[in-house]
């Protein structure tokens, strides 16, 4: 017997007729926010990828691979300042043109329900892993009032988790702009608001793509300098 | 000094002199007009965001406690149901509620008209509520052109809805000259100071619309509206809108004009219906421009329960090309097999030797690329056009100059497009996508020119729907009526 479940798809209104299997229904899964055809549209990250930064590998050139990691991660990790101060990063989709667009939507125009999209997915990594924090990256005060909210932090309490907010940021979002090496050399970004809260724990970070990896190191960093004992991070996409 | 006293009547002359005005208008957001000139511009008869106004909020506050604006809550909660009051939404679907870093609450927002910026329950709307901008533009319409008797007549009971007020369906064939019919009835509203908004689901009818508009009413300030438009900030008496941005606007126009009410997505998006309803004056006019009106309104017309006028005939004087039907097999199937069905061969290879250009309809993207090569094997330059198409343009422009002879194309150039010398033919007419409606649009692009005003329509079919025969009948009866009253000659 078939379960239909008849709700519209979050991005294109249309009808979400899905069959839901016996078992999915038991275990709750039976909540579909996008159709078939949206759904097809995400890209999620498989096969070969950087072990640090969850980069596809598969169709990159040799040159920008260091063994099991990307170029990038290699010249991060070459520094001492920056070495293993973000032990991993886990992206779960690949940032094409559709992330692109839905990321867009979500942040910029402030579509906040579509973070709900993503609650599966991340309810899944955290079965996998353990944490004793969830931190995702701050918005300045200025942008926080713009946007209405943060989307990390969505992305998060959407997932179900309790994410604390112990990072605030000193210098604006603009970094983004900078060149890796204005970037990499850039004073503090963040600033942790309780230490003692940080010590001896382990953290993921949470933000919504990895492009550079700045940001999150520097998050990482931060929060390694107050006492972290490992830091990790998690993004929906992958740059 | 531009705003009102407050106990001034709305009656009163108006505040600028009839010089100034002119002026005024005509410049739009410029740093010569004083703070208050330019909030006057931005937000008379428009329903904006703070953000979509470059003031200092606390100007804007000011100006709400003064009582030359007003503001309202963006979302409102009635019992267990929200409404929307930008885009008038009662969807409990599409309201969502997110934790607010504005407000600091659980905050209801609209998802239905968020594409234009949030709207949320702690958002405010501003509007204007000072003296409104008032004009006069007598003699304005510099076309030169005739209107034959039936267009005249049509005209006629435009200049009457306009001047009392109500709603006019205006029902016309394609070809009919449906904008030439509106220029007395503009000319009029003008003249009485009306503010007129012609409005259309399509951005590209908005561009294609306002040189043709500007031509005809030179010397009034006209501004064109869509997504990225740069008139957004401008007052004009003559708007020429998408009826999306519809949405921005609140009690603005005395005549609204609705163009091609059947195409998507104006029927099919309840909202749309709503915004322009808004952004109507209350006792404003309501005109409605379309070649195929919906069943329920085509029913209302014939048993006289909705005013309206029908245009059978086009303004050359020649009846409207009536399609054939022809029975073509599994398209699918044979394309799948990488070979056109006969019956469509024949017709397109004839095509090909007379030399006669021709647009071939797919009810799908993906069918029609399978299709192409099949086709260019007979013809290389034959290229398909679809809404995605980055080259739209080009490939539409090359074929009016003749470089490409047969265009293949999904529905988007079911309207707007004229050419003047082309067949069509409509491959899986049965497809849903082809409506009654859409069907008339696509028979509706042949024989357009005086030059050449016949030519062939066939819809090769895989069983005939209703919609194919609804679409016939409604083109045979227009032929009829047109007979009847001596519109055509052949
Ligand atoms: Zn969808
Ligand atoms: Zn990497
Ligand atoms: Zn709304
Ligand atoms: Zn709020």
């Amino acid at each position: 017997m078939d379960i239909y479940e008849k709700n519209r798809c979050f991005l294109c209104q249309g009808n979400i007729k899905r069959e839901i299997s016996w078992v999915g229904f038991f275990l709750n899964q039976g909540e579909f926010y996008l159709c078939e055809k949206c759904e097809k549209k995400l890209e999620k990250i498989r096969g070969e990828k950087c072990s640090l930064c969850s980069r596809p590998m598969e169709k990159l050139p040799a040159k920008f691979k260091k063994e099991a990691i990307c170029y990038d991660c290699y010249l991060w990790e070459k520094e001492e300042k920056w070495r293993g101060v973000l032990e991993k990063n886990i992206s779960l989709y690949v940032y094409n043109e559709f992330m692109a667009e839905l990321i867009a939507r979500f942040k910029y125009r402030g579509d906040y329900v579509l973070a709900k999209i993503f609650a599966a997915d991340i309810k899944g990594v955290l079965q996998r892993n353990e944490f004793d924090l969830i931190v995702p990256i701050p918005l300045s005060n200025e942008r926080l009032f713009e946007r209405g909210f943060n989307q990390a932090e969505a992305l998060a309490r959407e997932a179900g988790m309790h994410p604390v907010s112990i990072l605030s940021r000193i210098h604006s979002e603009k970094q983004a702009k900078k060149s890796r090496q204005e970037r990499i050399h850039l004073p503090e970004v963040f600033s942790v608001t309780n230490p003692i809260q940080v010590k001896e724990k382990t953290v993921l970070l949470i933000d919504d793509i990895y492009t550079t990896g700045s940001t999150l190191r520097h998050a990482a960093y931060v929060l390694k300098k107050a006492g972290a004992k490992r830091v990790q991070s998690l993004t929906i996409a992958r740059g | 000094m531009i705003f009102p006293q407050k106990d001034q009547s709305k009656k009163s002359e108006s505040f600028i002199s009839n010089d100034e005005k002119q002026v005024v208008i005509g410049k739009g957001f410029d740093d010569t007009l004083s703070i208050d000139e330019q909030l006057r511009e931005w937000l008379t008869g428009r329903m904006l965001l703070f953000d979509e106004l470059p003031f200092p909020v606390e100007y804007i506050e000011q100006q709400i406690r003064l009582g030359f604006c007003t503001s309202y809550h963006g979302i409102e909660r009635k019992g267990n149901h929200y409404i929307c009051n930008r885009c008038k939404n009662t969807d409990l679907s599409l309201f969502s509620p997110f934790p607010c870093a504005r407000c600091q609450k659980e905050c209801v927002y609209c998802r239905s008209c968020l594409m234009m910026g949030r709207v949320s329950e702690c958002t405010p709307l501003v509007t204007w509520s000072g003296l409104e901008i008032s004009f006069s533009y007598p003699n304005s319409l510099h076309w030169k052109g005739g209107l034959s008797p039936s267009q005249k007549e049509a005209s006629e009971k435009i200049i009457n809805v306009i001047k009392n007020g109500g709603d006019l369906l205006l029902w016309a064939v394609c070809g009919a000259g449906k904008t030439e019919m509106l220029f007395e009835g503009i000319a009029h509203g003008l003249e009485r100071g009306k503010r007129i908004a012609i409005a259309t689901p399509r951005a590209d009818v908005v561009l294609e619309l306002t040189p043709r508009i500007k031509q005809a009413f030179p010397d009034v300030p006209v501004i064109s509206l869509y997504g990225g438009s740069e008139d957004r900030h401008r007052f004009a008496p003559l708007v020429i809108t998408t009826t999306h941005q519809l949405l921005r606007f609140e009690r603005a126009f005395d005549v609204m004009i609705i163009d091609e009410v059947d195409a998507f997505p104006f029927s099919a998006d309840e909202m749309l219906q709503k915004a322009a309803e808004k952004a109507k004056k209350k006792d404003g006019s309501l005109i409605f421009l379309t070649a195929t009106p919906e069943e329920k309104w085509q029913r209302e017309c014939i048993s006289g329960k909705r005013n309206c006028v029908i245009l059978p005939a086009r303004y050359h004087r020649h009846r409207i090309p009536i399609p054939k039907f022809h029975w073509c097999g599994n398209w699918k199937g044979a394309i799948q097999k990488g070979r056109i069905p006969q019956s469509i061969l024949v017709w397109f290879r004839k095509r090909l030797e007379m030399g006669k250009q021709a647009f071939i309809f797919f009810p799908e993207i993906q069918w029609m690329e399978r299709a192409l090569p099949l086709f260019q094997h007979y013809a290389p330059e034959i290229e398909a056009v679809h809404s995605e198409d980055p080259q739209r343009k080009e490939k539409v422009q090359k074929f009016r100059e003749g470089n490409i002879p047969i265009l293949l194309t999904t529905t988007i150039l079911e309207r707007g497009v004229t050419i003047p010398n082309i067949d069509v033919a409509v491959v899986g007419a049965e497809s849903e996508i082809f409506t009654e409606s859409a069907l008339v649009q696509i028979a509706g692009r042949v024989g357009r020119s005086p030059q050449f005003p016949t030519g062939d329509i066939t819809f090769f079919h895989y069983g005939k729907t209703r919609a194919m025969i609804r679409a016939r009948n409604q083109l045979l009866r227009m032929n009829r009526e047109a007979r009847r009253k001596g519109l055509i000659d052949d």
